[in-house]
């Protein structure tokens, strides 16, 4: 029973981070703009790096290392304790900060709905909205098929 | 006899100060701005990044604008950063059968779940100039259509439903993922460290041996089974949180080449397969990887080596852009020493060449 309710509040964890690395830096920082923080250490300094990014032979097979891609990274500490931890592609650390930032307010029971109602929703709603309008403009480059001779009698 | 050489500190500083105004062009014409490479040079970019092999699109951008569009020189630039950062860690294998599809075609099959998308690209244009885009063309907005949330399955995964395609091979749960970047080259090379060395090689190189193959240069009966273009997103396993962590996604371009195979003594005869995978938009660069992958396969499948695309050693010691310039530019560097060596061996030998050809001339004269 705890063991499913740690495994529910780690997958919404890992949803608002996906929401959180696909924003803007600048946006998160709009949002949370909004919200009366607490106070918060950094735990981890924002750092920029690496990750070597693995694909797979034949898309479904054994994994290979395909090339790397830069990565910042932070964590952040509540003056309540919450730990959070941020991660992004890119070298935006304060981004990275941010992300730590909003993870560790997810965890807080005072914080949790502002930041998922201030911060998450819209940056959503914003995500759903560029993957949308992408995938309307690949499907306007479906072929329709049609037969010219249809081979009767 | 030999002359230390010192010197040329004020040509080479002066020499930069020429190169970087030589860069900067006419300073009448605006500055490029590395958003205006990234965004309106897009596939200079990507392959920047892949033969870099390193995803960052900014970074690329000032590696080509910093090369004045020197592509194997903004290469060379984005190896040399990517040795100044840390490695984090790998990440989880990406999972090309959930990209988000912006392109995706299929030479094999007409009607695939989820439909040919053609998407952005180059094919079925004219290749006609285009005096419109000399200054200030502003294009229509894309076309949108509705869309349905339809899965667009692999069309490899379709064919190894029925058998008729090789499946992938498994992962090793003992041996390690091959890394060239931490591992000198040995071989023979395991697939994974192929794959690796392909993924990053001369887009050039691989077109050229691809297309050898596809001329009788080794055995090759292709098929492009698809071709997909879009977004995925990358995973890594953070150790401090203790889960996956979502990182954002990455553009990748994936190729699943299609070949012939006849089978062998313990195998029915089925389709095989070469794989391409490369970052951003990079299409042929990957259908030039899959057929080289698949030719690379030639001892593991029984296939007899006759040609430069089959042998392994031949081509991954030869496709890196950057080893490969870096010794053939090292020839335009002082080699003063080497050379009078050479001069002194040269003159060395004519002058034994002249005294027997004078010691043996009155006996020829002789003969006469």
């Amino acid at each position: 029973m705890i063991a499913a309710r740690e495994n529910s509040k780690q997958v919404q964890r890992q949803a608002a981070m996906a929401a959180l690395a696909h924003s803007d830096g600048g946006e998160i920082a709009g949002r949370l703009a909004a919200i009366a923080l607490p106070a918060y250490e950094n735990l981890r300094e924002p750092e920029n790096g690496l990750v070597m990014v693995r694909g797979r032979i034949g898309g479904d097979g054994a994994p290979f290392n395909l090339g790397e891609a830069t990565v910042s990274r932070a964590a952040v500490r509540l003056a309540t304790g919450e730990v959070g931890f941020g991660y992004t592609l890119g070298r935006d650390g304060q981004k990275a900060r941010l992300i730590a930032l909003c993870d560790a307010l997810l965890q807080s029971n005072e914080f949790a709905d502002t930041v998922e109602a201030t911060v998450l929703t819209p940056l959503r709603a914003a995500m759903l909205s560029r993957g949308n309008q992408k995938a309307a403009e690949a499907a306007a480059t479906r072929v329709d098929f049609y037969t010219l001779v249809r081979g009767e009698g | 006899m030999y002359v230390a050489v010192k010197g040329g500190e004020r040509a080479i500083e002066n020499a930069h100060r020429l190169l970087a105004h030589e860069r900067r062009g006419d300073r009448d014409v605006p500055e490029v701005t590395l958003a205006q490479i990234s965004e309106q040079l897009s596939l200079g970019v990507d392959r920047v990044m892949t033969e870099g092999s390193l995803y960052d699109r900014e970074l690329a951008a000032l590696a080509i604008k910093q090369a004045r569009g020197d592509m194997i020189e903004a290469i060379f630039l984005i190896r040399a950063f990517r040795a100044t950062l840390p490695r984090f860690g790998a990440t989880e294998p990406v999972d090309t059968g959930q990209m988000q599809v912006r392109r995706r075609i299929s030479s094999t099959f007409k009607d695939i779940p989820g439909g040919q998308i053609l998407g952005p690209t180059f094919d079925y244009t004219h290749r006609l100039l285009d005096p419109q885009l000399a200054d200030g063309f502003l294009p229509e907005p894309p076309a949108t259509s509705d869309t349905s949330p339809v899965a667009m399955p692999r069309v490899t995964d379709i064919l190894g439903r029925d058998g008729l395609i090789e499946a992938s091979p498994r992962a090793d749960a003992v041996l390690p993922v091959g890394d060239l970047t931490r591992e000198p080259l040995s071989f023979p090379a395991d697939r994974d460290l192929r794959l690796q060395n392909l993924a990053r090689a001369d887009e050039g190189f691989l077109l050229a041996l691809g297309y050898s193959s596809q001329r009788g240069y080794g055995r090759s009966h292709p098929f492009a089974g698809e071709i997909r273009l879009g977004e995925v997103e990358v995973e890594f396993m953070a150790e401090d949180a203790g889960f996956a962590v979502p990182l954002g996604s990455i553009t990748l371009t994936e190729c699943q080449m299609v070949n012939q195979f006849k089978g062998s003594a313990t195998e029915a005869p089925c389709f095989t397969r070469g794989y391409g995978l490369a970052f951003g938009q990079s299409e042929r660069k990957t259908m030039s990887m899959a057929l080289v992958d698949r030719s690379l396969r030639a001892r593991e499948l029984g296939e007899e080596i006759i040609a430069p695309a089959q042998d392994e050693e031949f081509v991954m010691s030869h496709s890196d852009n950057v080893q490969a310039t870096g010794f053939v530019e090292h020839l335009k560097l002082p080699h003063y020493v080497d050379f009078q060596s050479e001069l002194g061996l040269l003159r060395k030998l004519r002058n034994e060449f002249s005294e027997a050809a004078d010691a043996s001339s009155p006996m020829q004269e002789a003969a006469e």
